[in-house]
């Protein structure tokens, strides 16, 4: 057992686990936010996706250690103050059926549309791939992702997305 | 003295105090329909679906647990229809599994179709009464008053009562027998574009599901089942699991699996996380020497040698064997389809806590039936308490597709909690999931078929070979021979197909793995074998697939319909280039008939599957986008199975335990979708599975007409 700070949505915690305890556990069971989820336990699904520094990561596997001082955001963490456009795009397309992979999804959307407001079809196929749904929400994950784009567009006063 | 037992029920669960108008169904002595009743008047025991109170909130009840299908939406959304009320300023609770809410299962793509009158009727006598209420206070007519946004309008002087105002006059009233519906034109929210209530609560983290219940003092289990299934535990070496950090306790329980229960091995901990340590840390010494001699390509060896020998009629018109005599052309298939697990994205999960005297659940489960086969009662007889000591609160599945409609995982939480006097969370790994089933049945689809020398199918001959899901509760004993059940969507009903001399046979092989309905049951399995025979006839008759199928359904207009919309469409006349070929395959499942044009494109050595294009036919529409949503997730769940993986069997033991091994069709594999609904004023179907069932064969008839290679067994691989 070690003591380890945490910074999660902007917020210190301070948890006392096993070294080797994923962030996903420590997130879920030790500070009591369930938004981020357990779907496979072996990185394949992306249930568990996060931010670490803005990059999504998958956490079922990745140590508490692995993520002391850097900025992790969860899903509750998105969009505080105003719906995040993913999340808007999310209810505008009607992605969610069962919903459970759904925060590992915005999750790695919205690191994508951060590093490339603009991404084709090929480039969402490439970054969302890691994120399995088995309700097979794919095709609309696509749209919401493009409709997000345009949505961050319309905020910051510039052009449409590419479809 | 009923009525008040009745109403201090109610009150207990809903926690309401004073004046509330209270509707829901009762059935009455004789009858055979269930009627609206009203919970103030009424002698008879009911639950009610709508409570309105005097400050104007509006609970609706929903029977229907959520598994992703939208019934959290779209049952209360009947309700609101009829009401006038908007959906979105009202208040959705899940049913608690108390028998006087009648059915309460989310399954068999039955929760409109079955709610679809009731719901309407309820919702309808509700605003009915509240109109009368209106109208007395007024000392107007009924006629000179309407319902709208939850008001009851003067049409004289346009003044207005809110419902909440009219609630302690109108819960005095009888309630109207055959309150009026209304007409679909007048309809403002079924069959319009509807968003979805759930999804705000999905999109921020902060919908529950199984894996997110938290309660005070609970403590979290891991369990060990036994690799081969059934197995009983001979020695347990627990001192490397005792020495896990946060491991509380070591116990040893017994699964309930239909009629057996084998044992496992569950880890108590205080974070998931040491309970998932903890269970790898047990060195087990199993006892399972019978069910290790289980392999699944034995069990397809047996089936190919009984497909040799006759099969028990299900249905027999004319003379087959005559008929395939006299034929100028006779072909046979045979196909074969592996067993399958559900994978839903959330693994097993939820929270029980047996107290003294009673029991509390909180889980994800497609029903909280309280009876023998339900949650409730399985968890009841489990503990040794009475279905009426159970409360059952039913949260948000992470995905089922029949697997949560089994309850085991629920029945070891009440055991363990038992054990441990605390409430218990029980969370199964994905290799639990996976690896321990219940599974779709393995089957094989053997076929006969003859031609005239016009090419005219005159003999038909199909035997379903495989295991009985209802065997598993001796649903095949006192010698019945057919599996109804297993001879669903190709029976002359759902597949109207006209052929003079038709035969179907089913026998009996059973597997000793559990079994269970899985995401359109026999009809994802029976689905690929007849509609890809029925493809392999057409081309043996030199006929296009589409006007194949098209001459055989002249007498099945709505089918007929589908494919005709279908050809449109999917532009299935278009000159494709080289190397591009389009597929066809239509069935009929749990009353909906959905048809499916599959294009694929070789590109190299690999085949890309470039478009669907979907017309469905299941009648009128609550929500026309979630019926679209729904077909596209049953394309991408049905492409899975045929092009992923099937679940193996070695020494009784599932070769496949994880999503690396029994893989998932991902976004970069999904192929782009059209799905168009048919327009018509039939009643509702359901849509949760039968989009799947005419995937498979749409995409090996395309394959074939793409290189000339019948694929007859799933999986297969998209490559030439």
């Amino acid at each position: 057992m070690a003591q380890y700070q945490l910074l999660i949505n902007k917020k210190t915690y301070t948890v006392d686990v096993d070294m080797q305890m994923p962030l996903l556990w420590v997130i879920r069971d030790i500070i009591g936010m369930t938004g981020t989820k357990f779907g496979c336990g072996i990185a394949q699904c992306g249930a568990c996706t996060v931010h670490l520094d803005g990059v999504a990561m998958k956490t079922c596997l990745l140590p508490v250690s692995a993520a002391v001082g850097k900025q992790i955001t969860t899903i509750e963490g998105l969009g505080t103050d105003k719906m995040h456009p993913v999340q808007q795009a999310w209810i505008d397309e009607q992605v969610p059926q069962c919903g459970y992979c759904q925060s590992g999804q915005i999750m790695a959307a919205t690191a994508l549309l951060a590093k490339n407001p603009n991404p084709s079809d090929e480039e969402i196929d490439v970054a969302m791939q890691g994120n399995i749904c088995r309700c097979g929400t794919y095709q609309r994950v696509r749209q919401a992702i493009h409709t997000a784009a345009d949505l961050m567009k319309k905020e910051t006063g510039g052009e449409g997305g590419k479809r | 003295m009923e009525k008040n037992i009745n109403r201090r029920d109610f009150i207990k669960f809903s926690g309401m105090t004073g004046a509330v108008l209270a509707l829901g169904f009762y059935l009455p002595a004789k009858g055979k329909e269930l009627l609206v009743g009203n919970l103030a008047t009424q002698e008879l025991e009911l639950s009610p679906f709508i409570l309105i109170e005097t400050s104007g909130k509006i609970t609706l009840i929903n029977p229907r647990p959520d598994m992703g299908q939208g019934t959290f939406h779209s049952i209360p959304l009947l309700i609101a229809e009829e009401l006038e009320v908007d959906i979105d300023k009202i208040e959705i609770r899940p049913s608690d599994g108390n028998p006087k809410y009648g059915a309460q299962l989310s399954g068999g793509s039955g929760s409109v179709a079955a709610s679809w009158l009731p719901m309407r009727k309820a919702g309808a006598a509700a605003k009915e009464m509240l109109i009368k209420a209106a109208a007395k206070k007024w000392q107007v007519a009924e006629s000179e008053c309407y319902a709208k946004e939850g008001k009851v309008f003067n049409k004289k002087n346009n003044s207005s009562l809110s419902y909440g105002e009219l609630v302690e006059e109108a819960a005095k009233l009888e309630v109207p027998k055959e309150p009026k519906l209304k007409e679909k034109k007048d309809f403002k929210y079924l069959g319009k574009k509807s968003m979805r209530v759930d999804i705000p609560s999905k999109v921020n983290g902060t919908a529950i599901f199984g894996m997110d219940i938290k309660v005070p003092n609970m403590v979290y289990a891991a369990i060990e089942h036994c690799p081969a299934i059934w197995g009983k535990v001979a020695n347990i070496d627990e001192r490397r699991a005792r020495d896990v950090k946060g491991v509380k306790d070591v116990v040893k329980i017994k699964r309930p699996v239909f009629m057996k229960s084998p044992e496992c091995v569950a880890v108590i901990a205080d974070n998931t996380y040491a309970a998932f340590q903890g269970k790898k840390a047990l060195r087990i010494t199993w006892e399972s020497a019978e069910a290790e001699k289980f392999n699944s390509a034995d069990y397809f060896k047996k089936m190919r040698e009984m497909a040799k020998t006759e099969g028990n009629p299900h249905e027999n018109e004319g003379d087959v064997k005559a008929a395939l005599s006299k034929a100028s052309k006779t072909i046979t298939a045979e196909y074969e389809t592996p067993f399958a697990s559900h994978a839903p994205m959330e693994p097993e999960a939820c929270v029980v806590h047996v107290k003294e005297d009673s029991c509390e659940i909180w889980a994800p489960v497609q029903s909280p039936d309280t009876s023998a086969f339900g949650v409730g009662g399985q968890v009841a007889m489990a503990i040794g308490m009475k279905p009426e000591q159970i409360k059952i609160n039913v949260v948000f599945m992470g995905g089922a597709f029949g697997r949560k409609a089994f309850y085991d995982f629920v029945v070891e939480a009440a055991l363990l909690s038992k054990q441990v006097k605390a409430p218990v969370k029980v969370v199964w790994t994905r290799e639990d999931d996976i690896t321990q089933g219940p599974f779709r049945p393995a089957m094989l689809n053997a076929f006969k078929g003859g031609l005239d020398a016009k090419g005219n199918v005159t003999a038909f001959q199909h035997t379903i070979i495989g295991g009985s899901i209802q065997n598993q509760w001796g649903g095949m004993a006192n010698g019945k021979k057919v599996d109804d059940w297993a001879v669903e969507a190709v029976d002359k009903e759902n597949s109207p197909y006209e052929i003079p001399n038709f035969r179907l046979d089913y026998l009996h092989a059973e597997p000793s793995v559990p079994l269970l309905w899985w995401r359109s049951v026999y009809s994802s399995t029976n689905g690929f074998a007849q509609e890809s025979f029925v493809d392999e006839l057409a081309h043996a008759a030199k006929k296009d697939p589409m006007e194949f199928r098209i001459s055989l359904l002249e007498k099945a207009p709505r089918f007929k319909k589908v494919l005709e919309l279908l050809k449109e469409k999917s532009n299935w006349t278009e000159k494709l280039p080289k190397g591009k070929a389009k597929g066809v395959a239509i069935v009929r499942s749990f009353g909906t008939i959905c048809a499916h044009v599959v294009t694929v494109a070789q590109k190299d050595k690999e085949i890309i599957l470039e478009k669907v294009v979907t017309v469905i036919d299941c009648g009128m529409t609550v929500s026309p986008d979630n019926v679209k949503a729904q077909t596209e997730s049953n394309i991408v769940y049905g492409l899975t199975a045929a092009v992923k993986d099937g679940i193996t069997f070695v020494n009784g033991k599932a070769e496949q335990s994880n999503y690396n091994n029994y893989k998932m069709i991902r976004i970069n594999e999904t192929p782009k979708m059209e799905i168009h609904i048919m327009d018509n004023d039939e009643k509702p179907s359901g849509v949760g599975e039968p989009g799947l069932p005419p995937l498979a064969p749409a995409l090996a008839n395309a394959i074939f007409a793409l290189t000339g290679k019948r694929l007859r067994t799933l999986p297969f691989k998209l490559e030439v």
